[in-house]
């Protein structure tokens, strides 16, 4: 062998020994990608308290978009809540797939007509969405939602993968979970839930319906349900509580189907305080707040107040 | 118009049709901006399943297996009878299958073998082409016992089937991929690019969401393989094995359009015989055979002396220079006599198996509105168009759940995915029958119908939350579906390892109200087995397969 193909040969040799080994130690023990949360804590999406001004507003007429008017306006009017140039996101519940008559989803009128008053307000932009349990192309559409909300120019969005955020909740049991960037990444955050009979949690109104905030497998959660509920509420702590009660599910909750399950209320109820709304609506499934897990935790958490008449309270019925 | 046009006009068909067969399968699929009906029901608004309505061997073979021409399949005379006058045409220009094979025959290879006078040898008549009649055979004698098995290897069922469960699934996840690689460290500058091709892709190829699919690979595996061999003959699959195309072979016995050749202006540079798709003999000196010719026109319009010419009537008297054409198929009686009696037995063979009855799988939980097992096995083509639509990725092929007879047959696997309740697009897609189209009103039933049930759910008290490990849960009483609800809540008060006591909810089902859907075995948060599950049991299409005698309880109203 020639001296010249000896140091070509096993010059190519060591050099591909070389980078073997320094690919090698280079990886070796190399960091891992750790758990990095986006959020961290409470977002807080509230408002200033106004002690002039009642905490818990119930209006009640047949024409719905009256008793929201009139209830919201009971409250401090849409000015108070959204400034312009604000993003707004409403949170109804569109969990099933139910049509708006079997009381399983938020009245989409009430959410239109939402809409409609953010953006009057000036908002930037109005996104309506949650995290469905049945397919959320079905659930959206015959909940009457999808259509409804975009007709009135809201940008109605369904959940998709790439959608979620790895948020520390900061909550005594819900630490790190995914949760659906449309909830965090807004200035105003407005929880529309409807009554419905749960039974487990007893009722899923306000506080409850934040669950469809939550990504992953969220159904363990109903192991520990009360405390679940009461540290979304503390991460969430939405602008505003609007609460359907036009149609109130009284039995086969969460999900419903017979028609012969829902009271007819024509109720809407805004809020300030999600435990106070929470005890003043769950009256209409026939109990107290005080009987409710969730909502007495919810208080003894500091939360709110399930006493809803000291918290101020007002109701206009017509 | 010269031969030229014609056979670009073949171009053309073939571009059409693949990308026809292909958009309808795209739009197999729940597409968010479909809406409902005044009356609540959400229906597709294509026939996103008619082009497998123009199958000729699904008709056929449909009609031997439960004596009824379904629906749409009567379109498929629009491809038979023009085949009897005319030939294989469907094979040339309209099978999207065989244009896929044509493309990939087609492609250049650096391999000699593919080349000159290799690829003239291996592009005249081969005796490997008559397996597809003994195929053909098999599978219409099988079909006349109620075997129906076409749909393996029928190209339209088994493209649809291969593109939907698949291709596009695996290009979904593909396309996950790129973007999950993309957003590793260091990427971040360049991830606008695979997210904005994602987003170019996604709204036309790309389902709401990525379907997962059981039992693909072997799905997978026979497609590929499918297309792969064609690197080794040019078009094996049409030549040697496709059982529609054998069947339209059959049918262009007394055809009166074919190929005349003209002997005096040859010059036997075999020019025809590099370009032919079918291998059936262009060149002049070799007898022509009528029922392999795709009628591609290849050869015509390749040819420099004007010597070939399809046309009507052609010449049918030879000389020995020029032979004359055959029209007949190249089989044996003895082997044709053989291929039926086996296709006879084949059901038998694999009915005296355990699976279809004996010891039928109880997880074997058909689409709603499914026939009874007997006749669904005779309708069944397993094209996968249910599986496509289905917006839950509730309905999979089955590998052996019912047994080899019916492999790729659909199959709830409700931990994937339950049916929902309101939902009837798979009965709306099936080509034949085996899913019957039913209303959300016959779905779900009202005071006087019962509802369209699949299966019963069964606690498992030994993994449940409430029952075996002292926890509250009951997801699977807020998730069930009928109203009122079949999973109803116990209170029940124990005392716990530590001697306290507990009082907890506790599931039961009431068999009368349970349709099957399976949204408690997809809720369930107990992770691995799930302990409530679907059983077949208690399904509609059966009267053996139930538990009770009796089953009351109707559902109030949609």
């Amino acid at each position: 062998m020639k001296r010249r193909d000896f140091l070509k040969r096993t010059g190519s040799a060591m050099a591909l020994a070389a980078i073997s080994g320094g690919t090698g130690l280079v990886f070796h023990n190399f960091e891992t990608a750790t758990y990095q949360p986006a959020v961290s804590g409470a977002t807080g999406f509230e408002v200033t308290p106004d002690p002039t001004l009642p905490r818990v507003v119930l209006a009640r007429n047949e024409d719905h978009i009256n008793a929201l008017n009139r209830s919201l306006d009971g409250i401090g009017g849409i000015k108070r809540f959204i400034k312009p140039g604000e993003r707004v996101t409403i949170k109804p519940n569109i969990g099933w797939d139910r049509t708006p008559q079997q009381a399983a989803n938020t009245n989409p009128v009430l959410v239109a007509e939402m809409v409609r008053l953010c953006l009057d307000a000036g908002a930037a932009k109005v996104i309506v969405t949650d995290i469905s349990c049945n397919d959320p192309r079905r659930t959206f559409l015959r909940s009457g939602i999808r259509t409804a909300a975009e007709k009135a120019g809201a940008e109605v969005l369904l959940p998709s993968d790439d959608d979620y955020l790895n948020v520390d909740l900061g909550g005594k049991l819900l630490t790190g979970w995914p949760v659906l960037k449309h909830f965090v990444e807004t200035d105003r955050l407005i929880n529309m839930p409807i009554v419905k009979q749960h039974s487990l949690s007893t009722c899923t109104i306000a506080m409850k319906n934040l669950y469809g905030i939550l990504g992953g497998h969220r159904h363990r959660l109903h192991q520990e349900i009360d405390q679940s509920i009461v540290d979304l509420a503390a991460f969430a702590r939405p602008t505003l509580t609007v609460v359907d009660a036009t149609r109130v599910l009284l039995r086969g909750g969460p999900q419903g189907g017979s028609l012969g399950d829902v009271a007819e209320e024509h109720t809407v109820i805004c809020a300030t305080d999600q435990v106070a709304a929470d005890a003043r609506a769950v009256e209409f499934l026939g109990h107290t707040g005080d009987q409710v897990g969730h909502i007495v935790l919810a208080q003894s958490s500091g939360l709110g107040t399930i006493d809803y008449h000291s918290a101020g309270y007002k109701e206009i019925i017509s | 118009m010269t031969i030229k046009t014609v056979r670009n006009l073949r171009r053309i068909s073939q571009v059409v049709f693949f990308l026809l067969f292909f958009w309808l399968i795209l739009r197999t699929n729940f597409d968010v901006t479909i809406g409902m009906t005044e009356s609540g029901e959400i229906i597709l608004p294509y026939p996103v399943s008619i082009a497998l309505e123009f199958d000729p061997l699904t008709a056929l073979a449909t009609l031997l297996a439960n004596g009824t021409v379904y629906k749409g399949l009567l379109w498929s005379l629009v491809i038979l009878i023009p085949t009897i006058f005319l030939g294989r045409f469907f094979c040339g220009w309209i099978c999207p299958l065989g244009t896929l094979n044509h493309w990939i025959s087609e492609i250049p290879s650096e391999r000699l073998r593919r080349k000159g006078r290799h690829k003239i040898e291996s592009n005249r008549y081969k005796r490997y082409q008559r397996l597809k009649y003994y195929i053909l055979f098999f599978f219409l004698a099988g079909s006349l016992t109620g075997g129906l098995q076409t749909g393996l290897l029928d190209p339209l069922p088994l493209l649809a089937r291969s593109l939907g469960t698949f291709v596009l699934p695996t290009l979904h996840a593909a396309a996950l991929g790129l973007i999950q690689f993309a957003k590793a460290p260091g990427f971040g500058p360049f991830l606008t690019v695979p997210e904005a091709m994602y987003d170019a892709v996604a709204p036309i190829f790309l389902p709401f969401r990525q379907m997962h699919f059981h039992a693909i690979t072997t799905i997978g595996i026979l497609f590929t393989l499918i297309l792969v061999f064609n690197r080794v003959f040019t078009r094996f699959w049409c030549r040697g094995i496709c059982p529609l195309g054998a069947l339209l072979g059959l049918f262009s016995r007394f055809a009166i359009f074919g190929l005349q050749k003209d002997e005096s202006t040859c010059d036997h540079c075999n020019l025809c015989l590099l370009h032919c798709q079918g291998a059936d003999n262009p060149d002049v000196g070799a007898r022509w055979r009528q029922s392999e010719c795709h009628l591609c026109l290849n050869c015509q319009a390749i040819c420099p002396n004007n010597s070939l010419r399809f046309k009507f009537f052609p010449n049918r008297t030879g000389t020995k220079a020029n032979p004359p054409p055959i029209d007949k198929i190249d089989v044996s009686k003895r082997k044709t006599v053989g291929s039926l009696a086996a296709g006879l037995v084949m059901l038998p063979v694999l009915r005296s198996g355990d699976s279809f009855e004996a010891n039928a799988n109880p997880k074997l939980i058909r689409p709603p509105g499914s026939v009874s097992e007997e006749d669904f096995l005779a309708r069944c083509i397993r094209c996968g168009q249910c599986m496509r639509v289905c917006p839950n990725n509730a309905l999979h092929p089955t590998l052996l759940e019912s047994g080899l007879e019916g492999i790729w047959s659909p199959i709830m696997i409700a931990r994937i995915g339950y049916c929902e309740p309101t939902c009837t697009l798979c009965g709306q897609v099936c080509p034949t029958g085996a899913i019957l189209e039913l209303t959300t009103g016959e779905k779900v039933g009202n005071d006087k119908t019962p509802p369209n049930r699949i299966g019963t759910a069964f606690i498992d008290k030994g993994r449940c939350l409430p029952w075996a490990m002292d926890r509250p849960c009951i997801v699977c009483e807020e998730w069930c579906p009928t109203s009122p609800k079949a999973i109803y809540l116990k209170e029940e008060t124990i005392t716990n390892r530590n001697g306290d006591k507990v009082t907890l909810q506790r599931p039961y089902i009431d068999p009368d109200l349970c349709t099957g859907c399976g949204a408690c075995e997809f809720a369930c948060p107990v992770v691995g087995e799930a302990a409530v599950y679907v059983n077949s049991v208690g399904e509609s299409r059966s009267r053996q397969n139930q538990i009770l005698l009796e089953r009351k309880g109707i559902s109030k109203d949609v």
